[in-house]
């Protein structure tokens, strides 16, 4: 898996972040959007496309959309 | 594991009663716009009912008793046993249990306690009553589930308010030997205890006047020990893996397959989290309905809530097979299949 196909995963759930908006280097809490719903739809995400599971403590650890990225790859191994 | 079937029990009817006050996330004042629709859109709580001072759990539970058993023609003198499953009692002590026994008229030989369990509670409830009926040979039981939460989460944390809601609900049990076999899986893990949790107010920690003492936790969380905690990340990943792998376990134990089951009811959490769940065991849309736009998550009320309030025609007219589980508060978790076979199932009632 690419990162773009990550991030465009990540926008099309995220419905009022408007698409192009998320980059590799984008840190999460900089979103005007971003609440705690968003780690919610993240985990939820991951769990259902990647059957990968993502704590809330791994969220806690990161701060970028690459960093998550990462951990998804990581652990889909 | 803990893996197990009750015979000649049937269940004959569920009734359910909530307080008249609707209360809309929309109007939630600690949100900001945008913020409300989408915790309406990811938690799926449009509304829920709100009790007003005073009134507990077991007042709902109450009115639902005396509903259901005029509606089944059944004597209060014919009551032999009575379990409450509450985390809102009436009082720290007596159990609430054993005041409903007399406020319903039921004779002195009824047995009657509670059960301090929430999400998981109902299923817990059945396979104990069914049990206790089946070995003692107990005809006609009541089990009371239902909690009344908004009185202990503090209104402005965003992380519990809006999301629970407050009912009673009565379950009619009885010996019955042509009655199909109710199957049970259930699960603790105490390691997660401390994921939803009142803090004070047990002998842990005793009430004091700190307890009502209201801090900022983080931003949009102000609440005392004294209300309810809950951290919501930890009780959605323990859910969306611990919920799956119970019921494919419990689909493999018992050789059954989603095909067998009219409807999947599960305790009304989070519609993002009963979505995952729902697609990780592959059940259908049709097949899983919802109570919580309406209500919330009304803890172990949530299974009987949805069952009056999405399946009444159903379960009045035919037979109906359903997989049903809880999940939450502990942590505990449970898995049922059981059969409803025209039972009686009047309209919601409200306070």
């Amino acid at each position: 898996m690419k990162i773009t196909e990550f991030i465009n995963a990540l926008e099309k759930e995220f419905d009022e972040v408007d698409s192009g908006t998320l980059k590799p280097d984008t840190n999460f809490r900089d979103l005007d959007e971003w609440s705690s719903m968003h780690a919610l739809i993240i985990i939820a995400l991951i769990d259902t496309d990647f059957n990968v599971s993502i704590s809330g403590e791994d969220l806690s650890n990161i701060e970028t959309v690459s960093q998550l990225f990462d951990i998804v790859i990581e652990r889909m191994k | 594991m803990t893996f197990f079937s009750v015979k000649n029990i049937s269940i004959r009817g569920v009734s359910a009663a909530v307080p008249s006050k609707i209360e809309a996330n929309i109007d939630y004042e600690y949100l900001s716009e945008k913020e409300k629709k989408l915790l309406i859109k990811t938690t799926g709580v449009e509304q829920k009912r709100r009790a007003p001072e005073g009134m507990t759990t077991s007042d709902l539970c109450f009115e639902a008793a005396q509903r259901l058993l005029s509606d089944l023609k059944w004597n209060p003198s014919e009551i032999e046993a009575l379990i409450f499953v509450s985390q809102s009692s009436d009082y720290y002590l007596p159990a609430t249990a054993i005041i409903l026994q007399d406020r319903l008229n039921f004779p002195k030989s009824c047995m009657a306690f509670d059960i301090g369990l929430g999400c998981s509670g109902y299923i817990y409830g059945l396979s104990v009553l069914s049990s206790i009926m089946n070995t003692a040979g107990l005809s006609k039981a009541l089990l009371m589930a239902g909690d009344v939460s908004t009185a202990t989460c503090s209104r402005e944390d965003k992380s519990t308010y809006p999301l629970f809601g407050d009912a009673g609900t009565v379950t009619a049990l009885e010996l019955n030997k042509k009655a199909k076999p109710i199957t049970f899986s259930l699960y603790s893990d105490g390691s997660g205890h401390k994921a939803i949790m009142i803090p004070h107010g047990g002998l842990r920690n005793k009430a004091s006047k700190n307890s009502f003492e209201k801090k900022e936790v983080s931003k949009g969380i102000v609440r005392a020990d004294f209300n309810l905690a809950l951290n919501g990340l930890d009780v959605f990943n323990f859910s969306i893996k611990e919920v799956p792998a119970a019921l494919k376990d419990f689909m493999e134990k018992t050789k059954q397959k989603n095909e067998d089951f009219n409807y999947f009811v599960m305790h009304q959490a989070n519609k993002l989290m009963n979505e995952t769940i729902r697609k990780k065991v592959k059940f259908e849309t049709e097949q899983v309905p919802y109570s919580i736009s309406k209500y919330g998550n009304t803890s172990s009320a949530s299974i009987p809530l949805t069952i009056v309030s999405e399946l009444q025609n159903q379960v009045k007219n035919k037979e109906i097979s359903i997989l049903m589980t809880g999940f939450g508060v502990g942590l505990s978790w449970a898995v049922a299949s059981l059969s409803l076979d025209k039972i009686t199932c009047p309209e919601i009632i409200e306070l």
